[in-house]
């Protein structure tokens, strides 16, 4: 199919052009959208099991593509349907995946937090909070290995940072100078658990510290503060410096997964966000002042993203469950 | 009073050594603490400190000797006023205080190093070896073999790599990286900090990224600490990819119990990975299986589990020479072929049932070995070909009985033998408790050939004890 994300290769500025601008609206837009409609389908119960939905946090995925190069790797944790979408994977195939069928990205064998890619360096999508840090870890270790220029994108939220082979992962990378950008997604909650309740030090860009890790608090809700930092970062990676930490403030603004009812915060925080600190909104609104796009250009972009939500969806129910003869493929390489 | 010095252990199962260097002459006067000698053994040296003060007054086993046995005496201290007639005395055994002289590592801390306690002769010739007809063969440790096949490997591709705790600049805790550093550099023998779930999820990483690790665990013990990525990350990733993304690494080290060492460094995991579909699982008893296995393991596209026994890794089989000797992972081996009893072993049981087997024709029970190699996949054909002819089996392994190898074995013969078997299969495994320190209990606890003599005659309805 070609209605994935555009490959952002190209961009080589700090600041983003207009035409990226709109790009990054476009891409925010299509993960926006998918993730409402994922939502609805486990409403009805076409998607079983854990789903966590990216809505509110677009910005970091978008902003920080923008900032690698083909070869470039991206692993991260299980709220990961915006990451696949952003590294340029079929709509269709993630939302087939989340569905459980045959036409998924994982053949219906991995669900909402198991997608993976080699064609496109995504490394998946990990259950298990902190996982993706040490595995990320050994992404870069590779390309350093290879004695290629490559970069790891390294992504895992405020709740994983607690985990004890995060820093197992920052003495090694520090160590080695293994080229990885930890991307910490501080969306403010591990699962109901607040970063305040959980971190003795809440500033989570400053956990890399005792390992001589730079660091920097991000705005995670502004699509241009995430690309400027990203591309600071990737390249003092890519020329050989080490690691580095970039904490994302961000926020979700659904639960934890579907069937979190959220009562740990209050309906004032999450309208404060969406009313004031929108990513997509923030976007638009750069648009239209700059005078990039006019109110209908967003319409028709609004309109094409719509309809290619509609056919991932279409394709998601549509496609066969996995022939019982899959059950027991794929458990060794022949 | 003279002072016998006597030669030192380095580990508590150490049975010889060389006596590399005196650092003193007769007639030179000793200090308590002074370095006296250096003794080594294929895997470490050590500076022998003395512990007692007075003259050298004679030196009994000359620099360089070989195959000096422990507390053998190789020097006298005499007191002062005494002269050398009563270093005479002292060795004929009157006016003797004998004291083993206080060890001190030369190198940093850790000393996980024992040595194979075999009572056996060195070289376990057996039809073990029988499949090596025709190959160029040469007698060697189960550590030899072990580092022959990494550096066969890491030869023959570029990706392939060893990390873990030791395993450059030190040589390995065990020795079985020897050598590797110095050919290879550090880029590719690299030495991890003591961050066993770090370090394996990075290898875990660095497989994705379609390099070849190996990740050596000083033990297995170590590994639970890395146990999740071992089996959510390397095992399920497969699967969970729709067949995309696969995870070739091999994860190695001693398992099981070693010497006096206690409950949490003595554990056989066989059966927690073998339990995990995703993983395959070896473990080898010979020097051949170990090299044969090994370099299997590393082609394979998939995690393998190479489980090695620290107990076997001084003993010598003779193992095949050539760059490209591949034991197949999944196949058995009958090792001793016989009519009436199946014995079926891995690892360090298979020793322990070769000597069981050797007591049983004494008694007129001809008992046919199986070493099993490969844990997972099992090599169930052999198994159940082997009790159509003997009718009767006895497993053995050094885990715990329940959830284990023989309950596995059970189950499956039940299932596919169960016209053939004239006897519930008993199995031999560590008794159900933590491993306990003290020798004597160490030693009930374990599997031992007694304990397969008599399983093997309870299966045969002989008598026992």
């Amino acid at each position: 199919m070609t209605d994935t994300l555009q490959n952002a290769t190209e961009i080589d500025t700090a600041r983003p052009s207009a035409d990226q601008l709109e790009k990054f609206y476009r891409d925010m837009l299509l993960i926006r959208r998918f993730e409402e409609k994922a939502g609805q389908l486990y409403g009805m119960g076409l998607i079983g099991g854990f789903c966590h939905l990216y809505i509110g946090q677009e910005a970091v995925v978008v902003g920080m593509q923008a900032c690698i190069k083909d070869g470039d790797q991206v692993i991260t944790s299980y709220r990961d349907h915006g990451h696949m979408l952003a590294v340029g994977l079929d709509p269709a195939g993630v939302m087939a995946e989340l569905t459980g069928r045959s036409g998924g990205l994982s053949r219906g064998k991995g669900g909402s937090m198991h997608m993976f890619s080699k064609e496109k360096n995504f490394f998946g999508g990990h259950g298990i909070v902190g996982a993706s840090s040490s595995i990320g870890t050994g992404l870069a270790f590779a390309n350093k290995y290879r004695e290629n220029d490559h970069v790891c994108l390294c992504y895992f939220g405020d709740g994983a940072a607690n985990q004890g082979q995060v820093y197992e992962s920052f003495n090694m990378a520090s160590l080695w100078d293994l080229p990885v950008v930890y991307v910490i997604e501080n969306n403010q909650y591990a699962m109901g658990t607040s970063v305040k309740r959980s971190s003795s030090e809440t500033h989570l860009y400053r956990r890399g510290s005792g390992f001589r890790i730079p660091g920097e608090e991000v705005d995670g809700m502004d699509v241009v503060a995430v690309k400027e930092a990203g591309e600071k970062a990737v390249a003092h990676c890519r020329s050989g410096e080490g690691p580095i930490i970039l904490e994302m403030k961000t926020y979700r603004y659904r639960g934890h997964s579907m069937s979190d009812p959220a009562k740990y915060r209050t309906k004032e925080e999450v309208q404060d966000f969406r009313e004031h600190h929108d990513p997509i909104d923030n976007a638009k609104a750069r648009l239209l002042k700059e005078g990039t796009l006019s109110e209908s250009d967003l319409k028709q972009i609004d309109k094409e993203v719509k309809a290619i939500v509609a056919e991932a969806v279409d394709f998601a129910k549509e496609s066969p469950e996995p022939d019982p003869g899959e059950l027991y493929t794929d458990v060794y390489v022949s | 009073m003279a002072h016998l010095v006597l030669m030192p252990a380095l580990s508590p199962t150490m049975e010889e050594g060389t006596l590399a260097k005196w650092y003193v002459s007769e007639g030179d006067t000793i200090e308590s603490g002074d370095v006296i000698a250096e003794i080594e053994t294929d895997k470490a040296t050590m500076e022998v400190e003395a512990v007692d003060e007075g003259k050298l007054g004679r030196i009994l086993v000359a620099e360089g000797t070989e195959g000096v046995k422990v507390n053998e005496t190789i020097a006298v201290i005499l007191e002062d006023g005494e002269n050398p007639d009563d270093a005479e005395k002292a060795l004929n055994g009157t006016s003797v205080n004998e004291q083993p002289q206080k060890e001190s590592k030369d190198a940093q801390t850790p000393q996980p190093q024992q040595e194979a306690p075999h009572k056996e002769p060195p070289t376990q010739a057996s039809a073990a070896e029988a499949d090596l007809e025709g190959l160029d063969t040469k007698e060697t440790t189960v550590r030899e073999a072990l580092r022959d096949a990494m550096a066969e490997e890491m030869r023959r591709d570029e990706n392939v790599f060893l990390m873990g705790e030791e395993v450059a600049e030190y040589q390995g805790a065990y020795k079985v990286s020897q050598g590797l550093l110095d050919e290879f550099g550090s880029r590719r023998v690299v030495d991890t900090p003591i961050t066993e779930h770090g370090f394996t999820g990075l290898g875990v990483g660095a497989a994705f990224a379609g390099l070849r690790p190996i990740v050596e665990f000083m033990t297995f013990n170590f590994a639970m600490q890395a146990i999740d990525h071992i089996i959510n990350s390397a095992a399920k990733t497969l699967y969970m990819s729709g067949g995309q993304m696969g995870c070739p690494i091999v994860f190695r080290g001693p398992n099981a119990a070693a010497a006096r060492v206690a409950a949490q460094h003595s554990q056989d995991f066989a059966s927690w990975y073998a339990h995990v579909p995703g993983l395959k699982v070896v473990a080898p008893y010979s020097g051949a299986d170990a090299k044969g296995l090994l370099k299997s393991a590393i082609r394979d596209p998939n995690p393998v589990v190479v489980l090695e026994h620290e107990l076997l890794y001084g003993n010598k089989f003779e193992v095949p020479t050539g760059d490209d000797y591949l034991v197949p992972i999944g196949k058995a081996k009958v090792v001793r072929p016989g009519t009436d009893v199946t014995l079926i072993a891995y690892s360090r049981s298979v020793l322990f049932a070769l000597e069981a087997a050797e007591t049983l024709a004494n008694e007129g029970i001809d008992a046919e070995i199986v070493d099993l190699r490969s844990l997972r996949p099992m090599d169930t054909e052999t198994l159940i070909n082997s009790v159509k002819k003997t009718n009767r089996a006895v497993t053995i392994e050094e885990g715990w009985g329940p959830c284990g190898i023989g309950a596995e074995i059970s189950a499956t013969l039940m299932t596919d033998a169960f016209d053939y078997l004239d006897a519930p299969v008993v199995r031999v495994h560590q008794e159900d408790v933590p491993l306990p320190y003290a020798a004597n209990l160490e030693a009930l606890s374990l599997p031992n050939a007694e304990k397969i003599v008599q399983a093997a005659k309870r299966v045969s309805y002989r008598e026992t004890k």
